[in-house]
């Protein structure tokens, strides 16, 4: 997806004339240390503890000071979850800015707090609150492919905030800034780190090119066996990529009224079960508001919003979707932010939150989770026919500086849908880089 | 030497048959998407979507049974090489047929009686046929003094056997749609047996449009997404002409036979086709292991040829001697059906063979019947379109004859099928499918 100025403004001709480089980011790939050591440990949250012991037993180093650092630190752990007053939070600067200074290339900064919701003394809900100015702050500041992020906690389980520090620690979070995820008490035990999705059944939805393919790429290669749907016209693609993953092809119509029993039928009847759904088909119809027919707000509506509605109907009827299954939206910046000319767009990738949000509480007690992403400029086909300064303005209005990669997005859907993340629901991730649009 | 207590193996009781799946690419008409496609590309496509379908990247399969009929010299181990090229894995046998028409048919023939002896558990049977990539080759003349100056032994008997090259050697020679036999195209030989039954124009325009007809609306209705894989841009068969109708189609002028009485046209024959196709067929004990559930059972087939030369038959009427064959085999009438799949050569092929079935001296003198057949329900005859809407690349035709009959059976809840293909040399190869 390289186009002639990127090539031009990334040559070492550009770097000599001082055009700011973006960093190559870290991503994830199995078998790689969880991130770089040392990790700074501190804070005196009720966190801290377990999360200092697990990081020893995945060999990562750690360390309780910046100073026994003695030198570059990989990324910073800081549980404030405890802090009950604003004055407490002096020890974000106090413990992390010499941290922060030491922090090496694609570092982490990563804050435990706790869940304001949950919470009722004024001055503690005020201080808990803070942290999320204070991390969306920093997450602008910090340099080098870093990032900061924000876990807040419900409770005080510690399976969830584990699941959330260890996504943004790795290089599965490489394109994740600026983000608050709450992690519920929901508990999940140990699960093999390599395949954590082993003998799981995942649908993908708009599965035969750009985000979908990579969705299904990763679901498998996490050890999920894979049923790639797209409508019948890809078919082509479609197979290429089902073969690829392993998987099988189900060419469907997601707007079509049976698509919800048929996807739950092949799922149960092909391979046993249904374990995983991530919706992500999805179009774009763009015309600006006075502008828009009904044949664009309509279709856009259908496949984005309806569709998934429809289809939710059948995959958590009977014999659906399993008792701790997953379910997974993509959104888009746009939902958020809006975007000219996407009233239509922004309307169902807007939805697609509501939807999320209800949803996930409505089946909770199965043990579903219901999340979403929210990409913000990811470098695909779709991308590349933005005209050339907007994209080239979409590309680079975010802390990271750069577009993300299909990957990125579906590396945050492969940690939702993860037996680890449990505790994880009804949130939305931006996967944006941290983009100034809708922040 | 083995002992004397080796006894002699019991043969084993025959299994059945079935059919789990198909896979095609689209049909086009040749020289349009598919003219630059090679028969090992679409052939590969077929598979691959067929793989896709079934999740069976990756596996091994008994055998893959595939053929073309236009086939390059290079491509003797077509199917081999096919299978090389997909995601099957690549330990998995393959071996090529040609039974012109007849070869898709035959192939799921010899792959179901593989099965039904237990020799293999589940294999692939294909086809595939490009009018477009057809294969060119140099003319007999220059093919004779190129071998003669290769046997040469010095420079100059080289420089000799160069010498009897003559200019019009160099005219090369390109595949021709005619009867090695008798010199005349099968059309040709379509419009004097159309003529002799007395076969009208009109009963063929009105076959040829209920095809397109059906054709479309099986689209319409989603029953090709189960069995249709789009290739380079293509996701219907081009052919495929919705608003065909019976005022339109007698606009056309004939294409085949002479004078007044000359009743074929484009219209109401099969046009030059590229396309491929390949169906899945299994043990019932593999298809469960594999949690794939069949669509229908390959119950018997029969092959029958017609001495078109010297024997006063019509070159396609081979079928209408292999049905009576396979229904008495099978205790059948021919009303015992709730399908019809007769491969729409032309629609005279298809009208005569039903007249021929119908008429008490054909089934008397020629098959040797008490009574005729008898006529069908026309209602249940090619129900979902057949090669005068869909095309008809050679090989690929008897593929996409039995998915679609297979599927169709299933969406039915049960029933009988009856498959007829008449095949180039007098030949024609019929199949039963049950659900």
């Amino acid at each position: 997806m390289t186009d002639l100025f990127t090539t031009i403004v990334s040559s070492p001709v550009a770097k000599r004339v001082g055009v700011p480089q973006p960093t190559r980011l870290r991503r994830y790939e199995p078998g790689l240390p969880l991130c770089e050591g040392p990790v700074l440990v501190a804070g005196g949250g009720r966190f801290a503890e377990g999360i200092a012991s697990w990081l020893a037993r995945a060999g990562v180093a750690t360390v309780s000071t910046a100073a026994d650092a003695e030198g570059k630190i990989g990324a910073v752990v800081l549980d404030l979850s405890a802090a009950a007053d604003p004055g407490e939070l002096d020890q974000l600067r106090l413990l992390g800015a010499p941290a922060v200074k030491a922090l090496k290339r694609n570092g982490r900064v990563v804050v435990i707090g706790t869940d304001p919701a949950t919470l009722t003394d004024v001055a503690e809900v005020t201080t808990q609150r803070a942290l999320e100015g204070a991390v969306r702050s920093l997450g602008k500041e910090l340099r080098a492919g870093a990032t900061a992020n924000l876990v807040l906690a419900q409770g005080d389980a510690p399976d969830g905030v584990r699941s959330a520090v260890e996504f943004f620690l790795s290089g599965r979070s490489a394109y994740v800034d600026g983000q608050v995820v709450r992690v519920d008490e929901s508990t999940s035990g140990e699960v093999d780190a390599l395949r954590p999705l082993e003998g799981k059944v995942a649908v993908v939805t708009g599965a035969a090119r750009g985000i979908g393919a990579e969705i299904a790429t990763v679901l498998a290669r996490d050890g999920a066996t894979v049923v790639a749907v797209d409508v019948p016209a890809a078919g082509d693609a479609l197979a290429r990529v089902a073969n690829e993953v392993k998987g099988t092809a189900l060419q469907l119509d997601v707007t079509s009224d049976d698509a919800g029993r048929r996807i739950v039928e092949h799922a149960t009847a092909r391979h046993g079960g249904l374990d995983i759904v991530v919706h992500n088909a999805g179009i774009t119809r763009d015309k600006l508001f006075v502008n828009m027919d009904d044949a664009r707000w309509r279709s856009v509506m259908d496949v984005n919003l309806r569709s998934v509605l429809r289809m939710n109907d059948a995959i958590l009827g009977e014999g659906g979707l399993a008792d701790g299954g997953r379910i997974v939206c993509v959104a888009s910046i746009a939902g958020i932010a809006g975007n000219r000319g996407q009233t239509n767009y922004g309307a169902s990738k807007a939805g697609v939150i509501g939807l999320v949000t209800a949803l996930s509480r409505q089946v909770a007690d199965r043990g579903i989770t219901v999340n979403a992403v929210a990409p913000g400029f990811i470098e695909t086909e779709m991308t590349a026919r933005i005209p050339f300064a907007t994209r080239e303005i979409g590309r680079r209005m975010n802390s990271l500086q750069q577009g993300g990669q299909p990957k990125d997005v579906a590396e945050t859907i492969a940690w939702f849908v993860q037996p680890g993340a449990a505790a994880v629901t009804g949130q939305v991730v931006r996967v944006c880089g941290q983009s100034l649009l809708g922040a | 030497m083995a002992s004397q207590s080796a006894q002699r193996t019991a043969p084993r009781a025959p299994r059945r048959v079935a059919i789990v799946g198909g896979n095609r690419i689209p049909f086009a008409r040749s020289n349009g998407p598919y003219a630059k496609a090679s028969n090992q590309d679409m052939l590969t496509a077929a598979v691959d979507g067929l793989v896709a379908r079934h999740g069976l990247a990756g596996e091994r399969l008994g055998e893959v049974v595939a053929g073309a009929v236009l086939k390059h010299s290079r491509d003797f181990n077509l199917t081999r090489e096919t299978v090389l090229g997909t995601r099957l894995d690549p330990t998995t046998p393959a071996y090529d047929i040609q039974q012109a028409c007849g070869t898709g048919l035959e192939a799921a023939i010899l792959v179901a009686n593989k099965i039904a002896l237990g020799q293999v558990d589940a294999g692939i049977a294909g086809g595939v046929d490009s009018a477009s990539d057809a294969p060119i080759a140099v003319s007999e003349g220059l093919r004779r003094t190129l071998l003669a100056a290769n046997r040469a032994r010095s420079a100059g008997e080289r420089a000799k056997a160069l010498a009897g090259l003559r200019p019009a050697h160099l005219v090369p020679a390109i595949p021709e749609n005619v009867e090695p036999r008798t010199g005349l195209s099968m059309g040709e030989h379509m419009a004097l047996t159309a003529a002799q039954w007395g076969i009208t124009r009109e009963a063929q325009d009105e076959l040829a449009a209920a095809s397109h007809q059906h054709l479309a609306a099986a689209y319409e209705r989603g029953f090709f997404d189960y069995l249709v894989t789009p290739y380079l841009g293509v996701s219907r068969d081009t052919n495929l002409r919705p608003d065909s109708s019976v005022e339109k189609l007698s606009t056309l002028k004939p294409a085949f036979g002479k004078g007044d009485g000359a009743t074929m046209t484009a219209g109401n024959s099969t046009p030059l086709t590229d396309g491929a196709s390949a169906v899945l067929l299994a043990s019932e004990e593999w298809a469960a292991e594999h949690r794939l559930t069949p669509l229908a059972w390959f119950v018997d087939a029969e092959t029958a040829a017609v001495d078109y030369v010297h024997g006063h038959e019509g070159l396609l009427m081979a079928p209408a001697y292999a049905v009576p064959r396979l229904l008495a085999r099978n205790g059948l009438t021919l009303q015992d059906f709730d399908f019809y799949e007769i491969h729409e050569a032309f629609a005279a092929t298809v009208l005569t063979t039903l007249k021929a079935w119908e008429d008490p001296d054909f089934c008397r003198e020629r098959l040797g019947l008490e009574a005729p057949l008898g006529s069908i329900d026309r209602s249940r005859l090619n129900v979902n379109g057949s090669s005068l809407a869909a095309g008809h690349p050679f090989a690929a035709t008897g593929g996409r004859i039995v998915a679609s009959l297979a599927k169709q059976l299933k969406e039915a809840g049960g029933g009988r099928g009856l498959i007829s293909i008449c095949a180039a040399g007098g030949q024609g190869v019929v199949a039963i499918l049950e659900a």
